[in-house]
């Protein structure tokens, strides 16, 4: 049955029905009713929620359920993921199934997705929800990838993607058999000679040291797997498209709807959206690119995405940057850059070969 | 390695050729004198004795004792420096049935995670964290710590902890004795063997608290580190019970609800 929800609650209610029993967040705007839908809807299925005293330790605690096999979930917004980083990098090598849920305050936090700012080599799936029915897709599937690949899992949303309220249906996805989860904790192992110490350093029981070397060139060779094998997009009108525009999130709904418009008036303007932000559906974007002479980039910031596509087009075709920094007084990511008129105007005049002001 | 030494009493057992059940041995890289070694074999002792090899999960931290964790056969998470109280509250909350011992030295505990400890007492989570303070950033060389007395000299305080420059220690069992979540809080030392029995004591009715559900549960372990003191080896056992021990106080700092301060137990006031 469809229901009228805001996305925060929709993707608690998607998370729950992936299989998710923990949660542990504090408050920070626009991530503040995802924290609230969880410790409302976890009790009542046998989960637990905990308001965790800092970031720090919403991620510590998810770390640890997560040890126990359990599927677990963090999140907050930039500043709060920024805090996070340290173990986030960490967990990543512990090869444990994350998922974090990132309700940015706009696009700014590109680079933070997708880079990171932890130490040491790592990375992570990000998905960028367009809308919520796909956000309530997506939260399913992080939880199954990351069960799947034992890697984090981040969703990229915002305050829109929070707080809007769209009709939905949470559909429980089915997904193939996973294996068991033999490397949980349970204290079942002890006195056995064959207890499990999940670490991030290649530390074996019974064996004095560390032996990191090995044991992080594994965990590249699995990133460079989930590299080729988990980028995904959506495009639309690119076949013959002179400009192909790109954006992510929930800002790529306007410039879908502008390209949509701009089609029905027989200009030739396509639209390219990465769904995946890590990894970077650069194969895609080439051929998607294919016939334009031009390739503009819509993005909310001063220009992070701009990279990964001048990355994935090598020089081969000239990209414009038709977003820019957009915010509403409180510093929240809703600018006036969210509007359909406004993208139009920046798409024509990337039609029109004018450069256009930030 | 252990040597057999001559000339002991008859029923005198050198512990240091045992090794116990839940040890894959007992050759560790740590520095002669540390004493750390003996306190992860009271605490491994005393969860065999307790019957709960089977049930045991141990989230470590960082710090020279990280290098004994391959040492423990039982299940164990490796945690972030500053970060196993919380990672360990996240194993008990899924795993309400395990054991769970969240193990840290000071400058883990206390400086760089201090938050941490005192929200999962103050929860009242029924785990139990173990402290190993010595005083001092062993793995670093010997650097002062929010545990390091007054007066006590480390690489970043050449001429001694001085409160006016450095501020003063934290007493660490005693803001968490004082909080109503934590049901018993303990402070043991290994510098002797009458000290060694009674860390075992004390860890056994931390973590029979815990079994019982009762509440947060708390030992600290004063442990000799002479490489981080700059002192002959076997003066490690002789400046603990001194330095150390006479600002942090051996005894029982909360148990069946009574609140005993550090202070009232330098006065000869022991719970106990």
């Amino acid at each position: 049955m469809r229901q009228l929800m805001e996305g925060s609650e929709a993707i608690a209610e998607a998370s729950i029905a992936a299989g998710c029993r923990f949660f542990a967040g504090y408050p920070m705007t626009p991530f503040t009713e995802l924290l609230e839908s969880f410790a409302k809807k976890l009790p009542a299925v046998g989960g637990v929620c905990i308001n965790a005293e800092s970031e720090l330790e919403s991620i510590g605690m998810a770390w640890g359920a997560l040890a126990t096999g359990a599927r677990a979930a963090t999140g907050s917004t930039g500043q709060g993921i920024a805090l996070m980083q340290e173990s986030l990098s960490e967990i990543t090598r512990a090869e444990l199934p994350l998922v974090l849920f990132h309700m940015a305050r706009g696009q700014s936090d590109y680079f933070q997705a997708t880079r990171g700012g932890g130490h040491g080599d790592y990375r992570h799936l990000v998905f960028a929800p367009i809308d919520v029915t796909e956000a309530t897709h997506l939260a399913q599937e992080a939880f199954d990838l990351a069960d799947r690949w034992r890697n984090p899992v981040q969703i990229y949303g915002d305050y829109l993607l929070a707080h809007t309220a769209e009709a939905v249906e949470i559909e429980p996805l089915r997904f193939e058999a996973l294996p068991p989860k033999d490397w949980a904790v349970d204290g079942s192992l002890g006195g056995s000679g064959r207890a499990r110490n999940i670490n991030p350093i290649g530390m074996e029981k019974g064996r004095k040291g560390i032996e990191p070397e090995p044991f992080w060139k594994r965990l590249q060779a699995k990133h460079d797997a989930m590299e080729r094998a988990l980028p995904r997009h959506e495009a639309e009108h690119t076949e013959d498209a002179e400009l192909v525009v790109v954006a992510f999130g929930t800002l790529a709904r306007f410039a879908r709807y502008v390209v949509r418009a701009l089609r029905r008036e027989g200009r030739r303007v396509g639209y390219f959206r990465p769904v995946t932000l890590w990894p970077f559906p650069s194969d895609a974007l080439r051929e998607a690119t294919g016939s334009a002479r031009r390739v503009a980039v819509l993005e909310m910031n001063a220009g992070q995405m701009i990279d990964d596509v001048r990355l994935a087009l090598l020089g081969s075709r000239p990209v414009v940057a038709i977003g820019g920094i957009s915010s509403d007084s409180a510093g929240f990511g809703i600018g006036p850059l969210l509007d359909a008129d406004n993208v139009r105007e920046r798409v024509e005049g990337a039609l029109a070969g004018r450069e256009v002001a930030a | 390695m252990s040597t057999r030494h001559e000339g002991l009493p008859a029923n005198a057992r050198q512990v240091g050729l045992e090794k116990p059940a839940l040890q894959y041995g007992v050759d560790h890289d740590l520095c002669p004198g540390c004493g750390e070694p003996l306190a992860l074999r009271c605490l491994l002792e005393t969860i065999e004795e307790l019957g709960c090899a089977q049930r045991a999960i141990g989230v470590i931290g960082i710090g020279c004792y990280t290098a004994l964790t391959p040492l423990m056969d039982i299940d164990l998470v490796q945690a972030l420096h500053g970060r196993a109280p919380s990672v360990a509250t996240g194993v008990k909350r899924m795993r309400p049935e395990g054991l769970v011992v969240a193990l840290q030295g000071d400058g883990d505990m206390v400086s760089e995670g201090l938050q941490e400890v005192l929200h999962t007492a103050a929860r009242g989570e029924p785990l139990t964290c173990v402290l190993l303070n010595n005083g001092v950033f062993g793995e670093t060389g010997g650097h002062m710590t929010a545990t390091t007395v007054l007066g006590q000299r480390t690489k970043n305080s050449l001429d001694g902890r001085d409160a006016a420059y450095h501020g003063h220690p934290i007493l660490i069992a005693d803001l968490l004795a004082q909080l109503d979540g934590t049901a018993y809080a303990a402070r043991a030392s290994v510098h002797d063997a009458a000290g060694v029995a009674r860390t075992k004591r004390m860890l056994r009715r931390a973590l029979e608290v815990q079994l019982e559900g009762r509440g947060f549960s708390f030992v600290e372990i004063l442990t000799m580190c002479p490489t981080g003191w700059f002192l002959p080896t076997a003066q490690g056992p002789e400046y603990l019970d001194r330095v150390l021990g006479s600002v942090h106080v051996v005894g029982e700092l909360k148990r069946e609800g009574r609140f005993v301060p550090t202070a009232q137990l330098a006065q000869g006031a022991r719970a106990s």
